[in-house]
């Protein structure tokens, strides 16, 4: 079977654009992708694209281009931009295209997200009184975890104090500034154990890729990066979701763990040959809980793995190294799109003061509402 | 006084949860699903334990929330009902800085916005 590659990577900044909408952000990006990779909108034969609060994203053939190609809008949450990507490399493995487009971009209003019950097949009374919200997931989801598995509130703030630092040697983040461990864990409470510093925010920005055939890169003498899997599971049975008004007693793995298992099979690779990974760190406990069940250590190692800086730049596996969602806030459609575009640059070598030092293997976790994780290995 | 929705708990002074028991496999869900062939109505247990908490510390966006304008933090859980499910709730009763995974707690009425709703509050043991 063909080699799948990522022949083009294009970004708009992340974080607060004013005056541009959140499609313009992604039309930008789209350009930037085609500019990189050396061909046309014309040459694009299929698109899949999805934002979750900027709009339907084939609205963009009004300014790329009325070239009749199919575009089909992606809607999955958090996992939006994994599922388009997934989407582009199934269309190009079916044969359907040489050269695929997947776009991600959002624009979203300051503040919590705050998703209406019946979207999620949940009862109103649910959202009125206040069970409803995506922070108390996560807080809770931790919360669990800390204490089955010995995680301390000083590891949560270490990985708040990488990602900002990470953050800011990144030309894509928003946040630009490092914070200290003692500011981060000494700021406003916001669901105990996390404070202000360990949460994302929702944000601005758009990310696209193309995608082509291992034959349409030698064509366009690109250099590749190949996309050895993109792989998406939703939850099986047992998992702590969020939006989850009962939870079975009998516990069972997320859709992280099955997502993860099935995309190291499909690669016919283990953790140990990654070399650098972006996981999904909605908030601090998020990437270390991810840590796990993607693989990369044993549940509670992440304590001793932060306290020796395991995963900042320049350690064994550095992780989020453009600051994730942290420092790079997170629109939901075009967020697990970033993780995929920072894996590009860094393993062309390209990343500059963030460069991990000869990654050859990079790795990619997203995960979303109500339970679906979407992971790319890339390999260069 | 109106509940906040209809088979969410019991009548009377002692009221308990209403979940849905899978005829099938015999899993319980909370709230009672809808699909009334599938799920067999059941009253879960009126006590259980702490098995995760935080506390809202900013007012949710309305709506969909309809709490009170003026925002008081209050407490969260998922309450472990043994042998049953595990349910979302608020607490009340418990002071913040004293809450831990595995306090045991017990199912009360609470109004909210002028309707019967649900809340867990503190027991001394699972005995009483």
């Amino acid at each position: 079977m063909t080699d799948i590659c990522i022949l083009g990577a294009g970004i708009h900044p992340f974080g607060r654009t004013d005056g541009v909408s959140g499609l313009q952000q992604g039309v930008f990006a789209t350009r930037q992708a085609l500019g990189d990779a050396g061909v046309d909108w014309a040459d694009i034969e299929i698109a899949f694209g999805g934002s979750s609060a900027a709009g339907n994203a084939d609205i963009m053939v009004n300014e790329l281009g009325l070239t009749g190609l199919p575009f089909i809008n992606v809607a999955n949450g958090c996992a939006t931009g994994g599922s388009a990507l997934y989407s582009a490399f199934a269309a190009i493995r079916a044969g359907q295209a040489d050269l695929a487009l997947a776009v991600g971009f959002d624009k979203h209003p300051r503040g919590a997200f705050d998703p209406k019950p019946a979207d999620w097949g949940l009862p109103d009374w649910y959202g009125e009184t206040g069970l409803m919200l995506t922070t108390q997931f996560f807080a809770l989801k931790l919360r669990r975890y800390m204490e089955q598995h010995g995680i301390s509130t000083t590891t949560l703030g270490r990985v708040a104090e990488k990602a900002f630092e990470n953050g800011a040697l990144a030309p894509h983040s928003w946040r630009k500034s490092p914070v200290d461990l003692e500011t981060i864990l000494n700021s406003q409470m916001v669901n105990d154990p996390l404070t202000k510093f360990m949460f994302c925010a929702p944000a601005e920005g758009a990310v696209a890729l193309v995608l082509g055939t291992e034959a349409k890169a030698r064509e366009l003498g690109i250099a590749p990066v190949r996309l050895k899997t993109a792989t998406v599971r939703t939850r099986p049975p047992g998992s702590f979701e969020v939006f989850a008004p009962s939870l079975d007693i009998e516990r069972g793995p997320s859709p992280t763990v099955i997502a993860s298992k099935a995309a190291f099979e499909a690669a016919g690779l283990g953790p140990a040959d990654i070399d650098v990974a972006q996981l999904q760190d909605t908030e601090s406990g998020a990437e270390i809980m991810h840590m796990a069940e993607n693989g990369f250590c044993a549940d509670g190692d992440q304590e001793q793995w932060l306290a020796e800086g395991r995963t900042r730049l320049g350690g064994r596996l550095p992780v989020n190294t453009d600051g994730g969602c942290l420092a790079c806030g997170e629109p939901i459609g075009a967020s697990g799109l970033r993780q995929v575009y920072e894996n590009v640059i860094q393993l062309r070598g390209a990343a500059g003061a963030r460069q991990v030092e000869s990654a050859r293997t990079a790795y990619s976790h997203v995960y979303g509402a109500p339970g679906i994780s979407a992971v790319t290995i890339l390999q260069r | 006084m109106q509940d906040i929705a209809e088979q969410l708990l019991t009548d009377g002074p002692d009221p308990a949860l209403i979940g849905g028991r899978d005829r099938a496999t015999g899993r319980i869900m909370f709230p009672l699903p809808a699909d009334a062939g599938r799920f067999e109505p059941v009253e879960l247990p009126r006590t259980g334990r702490i098995w995760s908490w935080t506390v809202q510390r900013f007012r949710p966006k309305s709506p969909p929330y309809t709490g009170p304008e003026a925002f008081e933090p209050y407490a969260i859980a998922y309450v472990e009902l043994p042998g049953a499910t595990i349910v979302e709730t608020r607490l009340t009763g418990f002071s913040f800085d004293t809450l831990k995974v595995g306090l045991p707690c017990r199912l009360v009425a609470e109004t909210f916005g002028g309707r019967r709703s649900y809340a867990f509050a503190p027991v001394e043991s699972l005995d009483d």
